[in-house]
């Protein structure tokens, strides 16, 4: 078996999953907190105003990230069903559902900022464009997903409908993404693409830095949670008695 | 593979392939019901009805605006480089509003010409510059200052 099959089969072990996270964690929590760091200093002090938003284009730091990460997430959750609906593994159904509330925080974060952001550069809080309606189409994606999961008593048949249920909700992300070039909308089109950026790299920076930031708080966040899931649905199991009995002693 | 997992990952591809299509196939049919704006040069080949709220969208005609000399009255033209509608608005502009902006305005023909807004939005682009940036880009002429957009 090579190594990478191999990482995945152990990955797939309740006991190894649990210490192996568990080592992991502290890290990930700790890169976040110094890139965050260094993304909100140079985003909020650094960074030169905008031409012609001023000041209030700061917002982009945590807009634009959130918004990344709650189709990123999103994507992950999917893929993470699927894993578990055709192979079963529970790791994979574990992750999946514990993933919905983060990106529910983020996709709440992406409208809160946004909706922010919009009073003072377009006018208003909130309309009804393509963008905007379909964002709020995946926070009531992320709060179906974990609707239906609380739904069922059994965990492993929650876990199958719920990532069923993300799956389907698949085909909201090219929505999303496509929303403001296949429609008039009040959002204006992406800044980064395939071609490059179109915005300065004085400013692109922070925002990179704290795209990658985000990615690490999810990383713990995840694992944190899937921890905790997995000991409660195993809390009668052997390993977990041993687990204990060893914190305690 | 295991005959069990090939069976569930074709059974969930065609979940997949199913909803994709019929969603395609309802946003393709929905596509002129999606547009949040029309712009001037719809309103002439639309035939828009007059009477009826619609948005509008496009640049502010540099040089167009003209304010009322008490009160918040404004006259503008929103042009989309082929055709021009005169919007009145009586109200608060955004801060973002300018000559060259691109904005949206929510209102009704008064007459085939005159755009009668209840609500103007400003729209910007996706161009974020520090402003010495851009105002270098203006001298050499290759940026106009105030972001456009609202043919996007």
């Amino acid at each position: 078996m090579n190594p990478i099959m191999k990482f995945i089969h152990l990955m797939g072990s309740p006991p190894w999953f649990y210490q192996f996270s568990g080592r992991l964690i502290p890290w990930l929590w700790g890169l976040f907190v110094v890139l965050a760091a260094c993304g909100l200093y140079l985003g909020l002090v650094k960074a030169p105003p905008d031409y012609l938003q001023g000041e209030s284009a700061r917002i982009m730091y945590i807009h634009v990230p959130s918004a990344w990460m709650s189709m990123m997430i999103y994507a992950l959750m999917a893929v993470m069903g699927f894993v578990g609906l055709v192979w079963h593994v529970r790791i994979a159904e574990i992750l999946a559902i514990s993933s919905a509330p983060i990106g529910a925080l983020f996709t709440a974060v992406a409208l809160a900022s946004g909706s922010l952001w919009g009073r003072p550069t377009w006018g208003t809080y909130w309309v009804w464009d393509a963008r905007l309606t379909s964002e709020l189409v995946l926070l009531f994606l992320y709060l179906g997903v974990i609707g239906l999961y609380s739904a069922f008593d059994e965990p492993r048949k929650a876990a199958r409908a719920a990532s069923l249920l993300a799956l389907v909700g698949l085909v909201n992300l090219p929505i999303i993404h496509y929303s403001v070039t296949w429609w008039n909308t009040l959002h204006q089109g992406s800044s980064i693409g395939a071609s490059g950026s179109s915005i300065h790299p004085s400013m692109l920076w922070p925002l990179l830095i704290m795209a990658l930031a985000t990615k690490f708080y999810y990383a713990a966040n995840l694992l944190s949670r899937a921890r905790i899931r997995l000991i409660e649905q195993d809390q009668r199991k052997n390993w977990v008695r041993e687990l204990l009995q060893e914190g305690t002693a | 593979m295991h005959p069990t997992r090939k069976r569930r990952m074709i059974g969930l591809l065609v979940i997949l392939i199913g909803v994709g299509l019929a969603s395609a196939v309802t946003i393709y049919s929905l596509r002129q019901n999606m547009l949040f704006f029309v712009s001037p040069s719809d309103i002439g080949e639309q035939d828009l009805p007059m009477g009826r709220e619609f948005r509008l969208g496009g640049l502010v005609e540099p040089g167009s605006v003209r304010r009322a000399a008490n009160g918040l009255a404004v006259r503008f033209t929103v042009t989309d480089g082929v055709a021009a509608v005169t919007v009145d608005y009586d109200g608060i502009l955004p801060d973002l509003f300018r000559e060259g902006q691109g904005v949206i305005a929510r209102g009704q023909l008064q007459t085939r010409e005159l755009f009668v807004a209840r609500e103007v939005l400003a729209k910007h682009d996706e161009n974020y510059m520090p402003p010495e940036v851009a105002e270098a880009l203006e001298e050499k002429g290759m940026h106009n200052k105030s972001g456009q957009g609202a043919d996007g």
